[in-house]
């Protein structure tokens, strides 16, 4: 059956709490955090940083950049662009999957809010999930373009119209955040591609120039790839960048009735 | 140890190439039982004001009673197909949903034909 409680060893247990210095302005904001360090041999934790956003800038990803610097110099987490456009950030805040750099604390329902890795991925440490198999589902859809025409000497031509048809796909960072949102994803990770390969795999084959588009639907039809989608559109709900995957992956199974109707 | 690459594991066992039509018949039982279902609660709310024997006569027209069947019918393919993906995203073993997956055709067709039993019973042996 699926697995709907976490195995004894990954089941969080106590942590430790850093108060804010003295003298903190009443800004103070209490951040729980996930600790996990496969060195240690032990269970996870909640670790409690209490901040003083006063002393940091506004997203979230300030606060865990500043606990770094100032408070726990351990704690470990990805981050490059810190503008929403690496992916580098995503984990869930608050409830939520999203990127730490361009989601404020603010905008958090609560004044304690909790921030773990993406759900349902193994951890390598602390804030960081292993996305080899995610990366490794982005790349089974081929995202590039195929063709047997010969190359043209200058360019594949495209219609600004067909062109158009990229918008709202192309965009994707690939974070994961969609992906590690779904519960389809969760149950069946390696079976199901997921959102985001999904997303890809509909942009390859809406491209005008491709020439594959047949091969490409056939490997996508199966009751597990593709039908694992039931719609419930956490993906949307999630993306950072606005997308909606749902809606790519609905549009895949209206090509593949187009093709038997 | 496992030492299947990352890329072998997403491809797994390939692609099936079939669920366009399981998908088709879902949508397709679903448009079926929206009239469908809307006749049977008119039928019962008109049934609950006849008699027995009113009733076994309402049964036996024969728009009446293969309007029962379609929506007794359509209902079990439905669930059965409804049950099966429930199945399919949260049964790991292979003998395990082997089993339920054939217990869900077994239940379900015995159900539905037991019914459908039933209703010809009334429609043609009258009360």
């Amino acid at each position: 059956m699926v697995q709907l409680t976490l195995p004894k060893n990954s089941v969080p247990k106590g942590g430790k709490h850093y108060p804010a210095p003295a003298g903190s302005s009443g800004k103070t904001k209490t951040f729980k955090v996930y600790r996990y360090d496969p060195d240690k041999g032990v269970n996870p934790s909640w670790d409690t940083y209490d901040v003083d956003t006063s002393l940091c800038g506004p997203m979230v990803l300030d606060v865990l950049i500043y606990i770094k610097t100032h408070m726990d110099p351990t704690l470990t987490f990805r981050r490059s662009c810190r503008e929403g456009i690496c992916g580098s950030c995503a984990m869930n805040i608050a409830g939520r999957n999203t990127l730490a750099c361009i989601h404020g604390h603010d905008d958090c329902p609560s004044d304690k809010i909790m921030i773990s890795p993406l759900p349902h991925m193994p951890v390598v440490k602390d804030l960081v999930p292993d996305l080899t198999l995610f990366y490794a589902q982005y790349a089974s859809v081929e995202p590039w373009l195929k063709t047997e025409t010969p190359e043209p000497q200058k360019e594949w031509k495209q219609s600004p119209e067909d062109r158009a048809k990229l918008d709202g796909l192309y965009e994707c960072i690939l974070c994961a955040c969609c992906s590690t949102s779904c519960p389809s994803y969760w149950w069946n990770q390696e079976k199901y591609l997921g959102p985001a390969a999904l997303l890809h795999a509909y942009r390859w084959i809406i491209d005008s120039r491709d020439e594959d588009t047949g091969a490409r639907l056939d490997d996508l039809e199966d009751p597990f790839k593709l039908y694992r989608c039931h719609t419930i559109m956490n993906c949307a709900q999630v993306c950072p960048k606005g997308l909606n995957p749902a809606q790519a992956i609905a549009e895949i199974k209206k090509i593949l009735v187009e093709r038997v109707v | 140890m496992n030492f299947r690459t990352p890329l072998s594991t997403a491809r797994g066992l390939g692609s099936a190439k079939h669920g366009v039509s399981h998908w088709i018949s879902e949508r397709v039982g679903a448009v079926a039982l929206v009239p469908l279902v809307l006749w049977a609660v008119y039928s019962c709310i008109l049934l609950a004001g006849l008699d027995y024997y009113g009733a076994v006569e309402w049964i036996g027209n024969p728009v009446n009673a293969t309007l029962i069947i379609l929506t007794i019918a359509i209902s079990f393919m439905h669930m059965q197909g409804g049950v099966r993906v429930i199945i399919e995203d949260y049964v790991y073993g292979h003998l395990t949903k082997a089993a339920a997956l054939m217990a869900n055709v077994f239940v379900c067709g015995l159900a539905g034909a037991l019914a459908i039993f039933s209703i010809l019973k009334v429609a043609l042996g009258g009360a």
